[in-house]
């Protein structure tokens, strides 16, 4: 690891003042710690949010809920108020890496990296998530642009994510048999008035809504009209671990599995 | 004194490692130590135009870089293949010079050009990146089916050739086959793997200025070996200038049975620059360049009658090598493949055929089983087949052909001593509940899955040896192992071993099996090993030998004290030898009931006299003190044997496959600790199940690893297996004194056609390679689907 200058800012108004283009900012350190490691990235300055108190929590109030961004994935999966508003996001938290990632990583982390098979960015889709930055609020579906790509400038750091609850929601992944990431991962959410968001993740370069699953679910909500819907191939990612093809027929696979389990 | 072989003896190493007191390689720093940072191809072939390292030489903390060009001027030998196997024309093998810095040529991803020496780590790791070298590259060779019509990767090796080996005869073979009812016919891919040792390689190099000798600490299998080649082909050091210790080594799985290129740079280079030097592997070199294992293409064919009889059996392989041959690289695919290949059966004639071959790769080889994984993989998959295409239970046509005198001429090559397979296959059949599964496979479809029952019987020829018949066969060496047993004045005993543990308990075992041989407390007994300058001579652990051969190495040299010491009890009792009965630790003589503790008897051999009298009680002719040796070469290998059965569930949706039931029986002869046996035998079956189900290392056409992490290359977890249910049956081995026979290669060589064969039965004898990934059989499942409505 190259030398760099390490800095624990008391607030996101100083945070930001810090960083540049040379500059990180830390929370967990789950992905930026190990490139650092294996030399894939080099920093000048290192901004570790974790002194922020304030960007830390889980507050459930009515239709909302807002998880702080530096809240880690196990204070997500425990959360007695979370489990009861969003069971399927406790779960979700629950099946990220193994108990030292869970316990280091955290939300903000996750979805601003916003790995192509990381499960959070599917959750913020499918549950109409808005993301509080020090700047502005931006919907998840405007969030997540591309491969590791996120409409975040320069400088600018998630504070909170805020969820709409759903009436039912669950999330299934087909994990990769080696690193445990989603090969595909499925987030079946419908709210009041019917209306269902299915969001992928693992499938393409970065997660998305899936308007024909969601069409589909909202006329309705059963595995029998997941069978009529075509999901193609085209665009999906492939690797060693999964075919286009296979990903494209997990993804109705698992969709029935989420409806079935909501 | 009740005997401890047999026992469960708790492990005497659990204190250490389980709380973290285990000291390893890179535990060890010297005082004044530089780091290595080895600089390594990142193309699988080139050549090397020009190294540069003019920039790299003045960045901070450099101590020197050293290159191909430096080691090759001082003479410094490379590694080599210790097994010279001859082809079929009478031939000898060709293996390529392997220096260990490349000077003209990288042959794989990861082979090491240069190394930098430095200060610190981090200032060795910056130094590295400021290294230029110009590469001309070339296209890799990485096909193993079509490596012999590439380009020679080697000068002066055609088609990339090492040898074309035939064991058998082929015109017997074709007379069994024109007599047969049907042949079956087989085309199986084995899966290329990565061992993983938990520890990496490491090395740390103390070079002694004044007194000239280079003490190279390393993660090895058999630091007496690596002391050897490093001296007599490396020109590291004359032997007595080199120690070698291998202090606690983290795993090995045959991958550190090898001397690497680290060790002898770093000892050569330590010499030079008058420092020490550390260098330990980081996670991606372990997987670059540890030696991988198996990687074989087979064509079998098996001649049967209609009911069941084997007549015939054909092996064709090609067996990949890597970019060099290394070690046990040569003999893995040959001897300790090609015989096992008939597998349990009475095989009237057979032959394998082995072309190994040089590919743009890492080095392959031995990894837990060394050739009988591969070789069990090809008879058990075929006899499967087989049972399918003639309508057989796969039990029935087992034993059909087992053997049921023993000792038992195996076709090829091996006299097994003893055995008894039917035993073993009735246990794993009731212990199974094999007659239940049509049940439970019913239970399965009722949800919508698919169950399958996979059987396997197997033998194997392991605690490697004996040395007239290896050498015989292309050993460069012998492959005995040696013990010397201190009985110090006040009652410890202190044995040497020249077995190493890496994982495999020999602290306890050992221990174990002294105790009942000196009838002294197990705590007085300490087990010392994996250093050159204390004790005897050893070839080292692997092949599951440490207990049949480094055992009775013990054994024997427990015999010859207690000799020793009935001669100097009879003269301390005052009666002649044959008037002493020894037993519990105890010289007794039977009609006085006088007796001497074997710990007096010890007093007395170092202190021989007494006050005012001149007298020994050392008989004339013995020396003083009571310390014996004892070099064993056992009469042939140990030959463990059992029966497997596995059940797995599928889900046709996904093609996930669940390992529901795994029940394993082997017969390894007498078992001295049944804890340890049988943590041997679950983390043999964790690997055999790995190379079932989830593990591959797979290389693209331009020679890049592209499982080269955990990100990717699977290793299996914990939730990938069933709870294993574990049994056992005896038959004693002929051939040493204890009955024992190896253990710890058995699971990793019954479990991958155990399971394969599960997964072929689920699937309704659609043929898959391993590792069955969800994938494949997803897609075997939805043909299965499409024929099955076709046919409806």
């Amino acid at each position: 690891m190259k030398t760099f200058d390490y800095h624990s800012p008391k607030d996101v108004k100083e945070a930001s003042k810090l960083s540049s283009s040379k500059s990180v900012f830390l929370a967990g350190g789950m992905t930026t710690i190990p490139s650092m490691k294996l030399g894939l990235a080099t920093y000048k300055d290192v901004i570790n949010l974790k002194g922020i108190k304030k960007l830390s929590g889980i507050k459930v109030s009515g239709k909302i809920v807002k998880i702080g961004a530096t809240t880690q994935h196990a204070e997500v999966a425990k959360s007695k108020e979370l489990k009861k508003a969003i069971p399927s996001l406790a779960a979700l938290a629950e099946g990220i890496g193994d108990p030292q990632v869970r316990n280091r990583g955290t939300i903000g982390g996750s979805i601003a990296n916003n790995d192509p098979a990381a499960d959070y960015p599917s959750a913020c889709i499918a549950l109409n998530a808005v993301i509080h930055t020090n700047n502005r609020s931006i919907n998840a579906e405007t969030f997540f642009k591309g491969m590791y790509e996120t409409s975040l400038k320069s400088g600018e750091i998630i504070e909170s994510i805020e969820f709409e609850v759903p009436s039912k929601s669950n999330y299934q992944k087909l994990p990769n048999p080696a690193s445990r990431y989603a090969v595909i991962g499925v987030y079946v959410a419908r709210f009041k008035g019917d209306n269902v968001n299915v969001a992928i993740t693992g499938a393409k370069s970065c997660a998305y809504l899936d308007k024909n699953l969601s069409d589909a679910l909202s006329k309705d909500f059963s595995t029998s009209s997941i069978n009529n819907v075509n999901i193609s191939s085209k665009g999906i990612n492939s690797d060693i671990h999964a075919s286009a093809n296979y990903r494209a027929n997990m993804i109705k696979v698992y969709a029935k599995k989420a409806v079935e389990a909501c | 004194m009740a005997s401890l072989v047999g026992s469960r003896v708790e492990r005497k190493e659990d204190k250490r490692f389980l709380t973290g007191k285990g000291r390893y390689t890179a535990d060890i720093n010297i005082v004044n130590q530089t780091y290595a940072i080895f600089i390594r191809s990142p193309h699988a072939r080139a050549k090397i135009k020009k190294i540069d390292t003019s920039k790299a030489l003045k960045s901070s903390g450099v101590v020197d870089i050293l290159t191909g060009e430096h080691i090759a001027k001082d003479k410094i030998g490379g590694l080599i293949a210790g097994w010279a196997i001859r082809s079929e024309d009478g031939s000898e093998m060709k293996c390529p010079a392997n220096p260990p810095l490349a000077k003209d040529n990288v042959n794989f991803v990861g082979d090491p050009l240069a190394v930098v020496l430095a200060e610190s780590l981090d200032e060795a790791k910056e130094a590295a990146d400021l290294v230029k070298i110009d590469y001309k590259i070339l296209e890799a060779v990485t096909n193993l089916e079509k490596t012999m019509e590439s380009d020679a990767i080697h000068d002066g090796i055609d088609k990339n050739l090492c040898y074309d080996w035939l064991l058998g005869d082929r015109q017997k073979v074709k007379e069994a086959f024109d007599k047969a009812d049907k042949i079956i016919k087989l085309d199986i891919t084995n899966n290329r793997l990565i061992p993983n040792a938990m520890e990496p390689r490491a090395c740390v190099i103390d070079y002694n200025t004044a007194s000239e000798e280079i003490t190279c600490y390393t993660t090895s299998q058999n630091p007496h070996l690596s002391r050897l080649i490093m001296s007599a082909f490396g020109g590291v050091a004359p032997e007595n200038k080199l120690r070698v210790v291998a202090p606690d080594v983290g795993g090995g799985f045959g991958s550190k049975i090898n001397l690497y290129n680290e060790e002898i740079v770093c000892s050569w280079a330590s010499k030079k620059i008058e420092r020490p030097i550390k260098w330990v592997a980081e996670r991606t070199e372990s997987f670059l360049t540890d030696t991988h294992g198996r990687d074989h293409i087979t064509h079998a064919e098996l001649a049967v009658t209609n009911d069941g009889k084997f007549l015939g059996f054909k092996n064709e392989t090609i067996a990949n090598l890597g970019a060099y041959a290394r070690v046990f690289g040569t003999v893995t695919p040959t001897y300790l493949f090609g015989p096992c290949a008939t597998g349990v059966y009475v095989m009237p004639a057979a032959y394998s055929n082995v072309k190994a071959v040089y590919t743009n790769t890492a080095p392959v080889d031995a990894y837990r089983g060394a050739g009988r994984p591969e070789a069990t993989y090809t008879i058990e998959r075929i006899v499967d087949k087989a049972a399918i295409e003639l309508g057989i239970d796969p039990i029935e046509i087992r034993m059909k052909n087992f053997p049921t005198e023993f000792p038992f001429k195996q076709t090829l090559v091996h006299q097994i001593d003893s055995g008894d397979y039917v035993a073993g296959l009735n246990k794993a059949k009731e212990m199974s509940d094999y007659d239940g599964f049509v049940a439970r496979k019913k239970e399965s479809e009722s949800r919508g899955k698919l169950r399958g029952i996979g059987v396997t019987t197997y033998f194997e020829a392991c605690g490697i040896a004996p040395s007239p018949v290896v050498m015989m066969l292309g050993c460069g060496v012998g492959l005995w192992e040696s013990a010397e047993v201190r009985f110090n004045p006040t009652g410890q005993v202190t044995i040497y071993t020249g077995s190493h543990s890496h994982g495999q308990s020999h602290q306890t075992t050992f221990a174990q099996i002294a105790a009942d041989e000196l009838g002294v407390p197990i705590e007085n007994i300490d087990i010392v090993h994996g250093d050159t300058d204390k004790g005897t001579f050893g070839m080292g652990t692997y092949g599951s030998r440490s207990l049949t051969v480094g055992g009775i190495a013990i054994v024997n040299a427990c015999k010859k004290i207690v000799a020793k010491g009935k001669r100097i009890a009879a003269k301390m009792l005052e009666v002649s030898e044959d008037e002493i009965d020894f037993s519990n630790g105890e010289y007794v003589v039977a009609k006085s009931n006088k007796k001497k503790t074997i710990g007096e008897v010890a007093f007395a051999s170092y202190l021989p006299g007494v006050r005012d009298e001149v007298k020994s009680p050392l008989p004339e002719g013995d020396e003083p003190g009571l310390i014996e040796s004892s070099f064993f070469d056992p009469a042939n290998f140990s030959f463990p044997a059992g029966s497997h059965i596995a059940e797995v569930e599928i889900d046709p949706e996904t093609g996930n496959v669940k390992l529901d039931k795994y029940t394993a029986v082997d017969d390894f002869g007498t078992i001295v600790n049944p804890i340890i046996v049988e943590g041997q035998v679950h983390g043999g079956l964790a690997q055999g199940i790995g190379q079932a189900l989830t593990e591959n290392a797979q290389y693209d056409d331009t020679g890049q690893l592209i499982t080269a992490s955990y990100m990717d290359y699977t290793m299996p977890r914990a939730d990938n297996f069933p709870e294993f249910n574990l049994g056992f049956t005896c038959t004693k081995a002929t051939t040493n004194p204890l009955g024992v026979k190896g253990c710890g290669e058995a699971g990793a060589i019954a479990a991958p056609p155990t399971v394969m064969n599960a997964v072929i039965n689920a699937l309704g004898g659609r043929e898959i390679d391993m590792p069955a990934t969800a994938e494949k059989v997803w897609e075997a499942c939805n043909e299965m689907k499409k024929t099955n409505s076709e046919a409806a």
